[in-house]
């Protein structure tokens, strides 16, 4: 499992970056959502992995750690969900405003003759 | 109240007193003046009421944890010296308010006036009174910048913001070497408080550090106190009212660097690059001052000049080191305030009662207002050094110094002709200030018909004048034994025996008086009509260090666009590159110096079907990374695809919270993106025909190098991480304090509501920020004039309308997707309970106030997309600015809540209540919280993609109006 997991975030994280580095608005949008996924599975897998542990602690019993998928990654990754959305919104409408106003969707409002 | 309480309130009253003069309406003169006013009196009695303690050689001292690890506390210490300047700032404050309070004309915002000088007050006194040198420059900061804006109160006149801009660059600069200077003597004494400095004072004059630590610290010192060749700010700075000229220029801005010399004279003075250094600039200072002021048209200008030259002597007898010199300074820097103040406050009477500062059209102003004419001639004989005024009696003493052996340099043998000729000028300008505004015949084409000034303006000119006739006449009765106390904090064992008598029969010093009294009186009746004709100063007119300032400025801007244009980009994807390459590179150090490996934790077994997913779900991402240039829709998709993969991984990896709020995530981020595409250009054909560039081939391998570098460098990073045992966190507290401390099952709910509320509390703030910018950003958004057109589908079925005779426009569109828009319709209340059901049992279950949230946003959004944003507008009003308002209400209310019961903020409550129906059920303040939470998700999201729809009903607007 540790493999599968390491090679998807290494995938999706060079397919990131590469959209990154691309001229179009949009493929930066597709960038940036790309790489908060890698992102998000890299903080996760910093508590190391932990299949079929239950999902809330116990009311009565004292509660082990050890039994349960370490929360704090987990809680840091619900957040970045939520801002990485927020961000992506962001993102969206300042592009479509760019768009707008300067009439190319390249990333830096000018098109650039070869 | 105990001491040390009060002897704080000296210096926090001022603040607060420019706190709430700045709330006070702008028309509110009277108000304002009667606060500030007070506030000074009040300091002044705290002050008197300290005094007592301070003779002698006392000291009152409070210390105040702040950093005590690094070896910082607040310290306010009161001794002689910084008694006798607290009572400057304040006194003469004092008077400046009285002053201001009619000198301001009504139609100026007056109250930001008296609040700026308080604050001014209040930095001034924090100096005054630090007993921490890092403290002190703390406040020599805050001074420069409530400086810059005194001078540049009337911020409409081109030459107050230019001379505010010079003073604030200057003295600001020399704050920054001061501060040095400070840390490096702070460094060697092993302390920044300063009595345990002034212990070491041995150790630091012959340290290594001494001459670097004494360069900065005078760089700072003559900076503020304007010694040549920094003094050019202070004529400039003439542009402020006059109120604001009479008190930095007189009391308190340009003391400041005076002061800073007499706190540490015990510890730097006395060696030979102290008496170089200082004696020279002083000197330097003192004859060009006095000269330049000969030759100054405008009143203000004059006094300025003077001031600069006045500053020269003090640093002249600072540096001199003898102890005799020290008490002369401090001695003359007291009576300098007083003949100095009053003297601008009757310049700024002249100003204000004929409408000109120019002595060129002044004269014989006697006539109209004798009173001021008497009062400023006392003054302006005090700053001559006319026998029975103050000024004489330091003046004397000066000369005393002057004429005494220190350190056998030619220095020595030029300092008395150089005091004497100086003591010559300041006669001459004296005398050229009062004769020429006072006497001689009537002036003609005046702005305004001269008269006397009201009498309470007038009433702090009396008593500075009154101040400098008793210090003169009866200097043992009045000043001396406050100045035997500044002395004597300064001096301590040092202090010398002087005599404050006005006759100590003839002695040189006295006929160097004479000599110079007599030459500026001949000087004056030689020249005096030529000295009108004169547009700059002779000789040194030519020094202007406003232009070299302004030159300097103008390289420092050049030098940095250049710099920029060399080393910077503007174009993001090389900032991008240069980014992500640093990354990589900062990434692969520690692997590259300690070798890679991975761990030896045993692998989890691989599922057939987890890895069945990320080979979709990297295809996806790989897919969605080679589509994104040309087929948006299609990239969209994949990346869907890619999101999917990872909220099963979430799922799979015991995350049930993530997994729930990923998918819905997921779903309002698709159709946000589907939003926006239609907004997008048309497909562009390449840039370049036929074949692609070598260029640009080169880069695109280039990227997916660094691309590829990355994944890879992120799947080994987290493959050596994984199969390493997890370290001991934190954690375990959470795991085991979530029901027993937080109340709820549901860890990471708790969390995020209850252990890091704060964190979540910024988070949705941010959210919140983030709808009301794309609010913002989209009311003026104008698309493309491209994609403004209706999209052809619509345009077909209108089209397909108009030309049926039995179907109005719109019908077609109405029947459009008629069975799915019914089923949504339909789903909208299940869909609402299902989010009311996630944010209940958020704090036991998975689910939440983040979920919640979203899950209402996809039920408002379905709506929107199923019958169109006319149609759901009529029958429902979301108002998402209120959501988003009350959410954070009822969050930070929550917080405040706690707050109330004596808890710290965010604390969270919970128990268990008993409801008729429903039964036993949780009650937790931190469920209130997520309800905030939820409504600011609610808000941001619904007002983002609500703003996005709204743009197709505005475009066939801006359509017909543009065809």
């Amino acid at each position: 499992m540790e493999i599968i997991l390491s090679l998807a975030i290494g995938i999706i994280t060079a397919s990131g970056v590469w959209l990154l580095f691309r001229p179009r608005t949009f493929q930066l949008a597709i960038g940036l959502s790309l790489l908060s996924y890698a992102i998000n599975l890299f903080i996760l897998a910093m508590g190391r992995l932990k299949m079929d542990a239950p999902p809330v602690v116990d009311k009565v019993a004292e509660a082990n750690p050890a039994a349960f998928a370490d929360p704090v990654p987990q809680a840091l990754v619900l957040t970045a969900i939520v801002i990485s959305f927020a961000t992506t919104a962001l993102l969206l409408v300042l592009l479509l405003a760019a768009r707008g106003l300067t009439g190319t969707d390249h990333v830096d409002g000018t098109e650039k003759t070869p | 109240m105990s001491g040390k309480t009060l002897l704080s309130l000296i210096v926090v009253l001022p603040f607060l007193g420019s706190f709430l003069a700045a709330l006070l309406p702008v028309y509110a003169r009277n108000t304002a003046a009667a606060l500030s006013g007070m506030l000074a009196l009040a300091g002044l009695a705290i002050l008197a009421f300290f005094y007592p303690a301070v003779t002698g050689g006392g000291m009152v001292r409070v210390d105040i944890a702040w950093a005590p690890d690094i070896g910082l506390d607040l310290i306010l210490r009161l001794d002689g010296l910084s008694w006798i300047f607290a009572f400057l700032i304040l006194g003469i404050g004092a008077l400046v308010v009285l002053y201001a309070r009619y000198y301001m004309s009504p139609e100026d915002p007056v109250p930001r006036f008296f609040s700026f000088l308080l604050a001014f007050m209040g930095a001034m006194l924090g100096l005054v009174l630090s007993g921490n040198l890092v403290q002190l420059a703390f406040f020599w900061e805050l001074t420069s910048l409530f400086s810059f804006l005194l001078i540049g109160y009337w911020h409409h006149n081109q030459s107050a913001r230019d001379g505010a801009r010079m003073a604030l660059i200057i003295t600001g600069t020399g704050g920054v070497c001061l501060l040095l200077g400070f840390l490096i003597i702070g460094r060697v004494a092993g302390s920044y408080d300063i009595d345990v400095i002034r212990t070491q004072a041995d150790a630091i004059r012959s340290s290594g550090y001494y001459l670097p630590a004494l360069l900065l610290v005078l760089a700072g010192a003559f900076t503020k106190s304007a010694q040549f060749p920094f003094h050019f700010w202070l004529p400039h700075a003439m542009a402020a009212p006059t109120p604001v000229s009479s008190y930095l220029h007189s009391a308190t801005m340009v003391k400041a660097g005076i002061f800073v010399l007499m706190l540490l004279w015990p510890v730097l003075a006395g060696t030979e690059e102290w008496y170089l250094i200082v004696v020279t600039t002083g000197l330097a200072t003192m004859v060009f001052g006095a000269w330049s002021a000969i030759f100054q048209q405008d009143l203000k200008g004059l006094l300025a000049y003077s001031t600069i030259s006045h500053l020269g002597i003090i640093t002249l007898l600072l540096g001199l080191g003898s102890p005799l010199g020290a008490v002369a300074a401090i001695f003359h820097t007291i009576n300098h305030a007083t003949f100095k103040a009053s003297l601008f406050m009757a310049a700024g009477i002249i100003d204000h009662e004929t409408g000109t500062r120019d002595l060129r059209k002044l004269s014989g102003l006697y006539r109209f207002m004798p009173i001021t004419a008497t009062l400023a001639m006392v003054a302006a004989a005090a700053m001559a050094g006319v026998p029975l005024m103050n000024g004489f009696l330091s003046k004397e003493m000066f000369l005393a110094e002057a004429l005494a052996d220190h350190q056998g340099t030619i220095i020595d043998e030029t300092l008395p002709y150089l005091a004497t000729l100086a003591s010559a000028f300041s006669v001459l300008y004296s005398l050229r200030f009062i004769h020429q505004s006072f006497f001689g015949p009537p002036p003609r084409d005046l702005p305004h018909e001269p008269h006397e000034a009201p009498p309470w303006m007038r009433l702090p000119i009396e008593i500075l004048v009154l101040a400098c006739l008793l210090a003169g006449i009866a200097p043992n009765l009045t000043i001396a034994p406050f100045l035997a106390n500044a002395a004597q904090s300064v001096l301590g064992a040092r202090l010398p025996h002087y005599s404050l008598a006005i006759w100590h029969g003839f002695t040189l010093p006295l006929a160097m008086s004479l000599i110079a009294l007599g030459c500026g009186i001949l000087g004056y009746l030689l020249f005096r009509d030529r000295l009108n004709a004169v547009k700059r100063s002779p000789v040194v007119g030519r020094l202007q260090g406003r232009r070299a300032f302004e030159r300097v400025l103008a390289a420092i801007m050049d030098g940095g666009v250049a710099l920029q244009r060399w080393l910077g980009t503007k174009r993001l994807q090389m900032q991008l590159r240069i980014l992500l390459g640093m990354v990589l590179l900062l990434g692969a150090l520690p692997f590259l110096r300690f070798g890679y490996s991975p761990g030896t934790q045993q692998l989890t077994p691989v599922d057939p079907v987890f890895a069945l997913i990320w080979i979709v779900g990297g295809a996806c991402a790989v897919g969605a990374a080679v589509t994104a240039k040309y087929h948006r829709l299609a990239a969209l998709v994949l990346l869907g695809g890619a999101g999917i993969a990872t909220c099963i991984s979430f799922l799979w990896l015991s995350a049930p919270d993530l997994a729930v709020t990923q998918l819905l995530v997921e779903i309002v981020t698709t159709v946000l993106l589907l939003l926006g595409l239609r907004w997008l250009p048309m497909r562009r054909p390449e840039l370049w025909s036929g074949s692609r560039p070598l260029r640009v081939n080169l880069r695109r391998a280039t990227d997916l190098g660094v691309a590829l570098a990355a994944g890879v460098g992120m799947a080994l990073l987290s493959y050596a991480v994984m199969t390493r045992e997890a370290p001991a966190g934190i954690s375990r507290f959470f795991v085991e304090q979530a029901y027993p401390g937080g109340g709820g099952t549901n860890v990471v709910n708790v969390i995020l509501v209850d252990f890091r509320g704060f964190d979540t509390l910024g988070e949705i703030t941010v959210l919140a920020i983030v709808g009301l910018t794309v609010f913002s950003l989209l009311r003026r958004f104008r698309p493309a004039r491209e994609s403004v057109r209706t999209p052809v589908q619509q345009r077909r079925q209108n089209a397909y309308d108009e030309a049926q005779a039995d179907r109005s426009l719109g019908d077609t569109l109405a029947d459009y997707l008629l069975v799915p828009r019914i089923i949504m319709e339909w789903m909208f209340p299940a869909i609402i309970v299902f989010g009311i059901f996630l944010l209940l049992r958020g704090h036991d279950l998975p689910g939440g106030g983040f979920a919640a949230g979203i899950t209402f946003s996809i039920a408002i959004i379905i709506q929107y997309m199923a019958s169109g944003t006319r149609a759901v507008e009529t029958r429902l009003s979301v108002l998402p600015l209120r959501w988003v308002g009350f959410g954070l209400l009822i969050a930070l209310a929550t917080g405040a809540g706690a707050m109330l019961l004596g808890r710290p903020f965010l604390t969270s409550w919970f128990s268990y209540l008993d409801l008729p129906l429903i039964g036993k059920t949780p009650a937790a303040s931190a469920l209130l919280f997520d309800i905030g939470v939820c409504g600011v998700v609610v808000g941001s999201t619904v007002l983002t993609l609500i703003a996005l729809a709204h743009q197709s009903i505005r475009t066939p607007r801006t359509e017909t109006e543009e065809s």
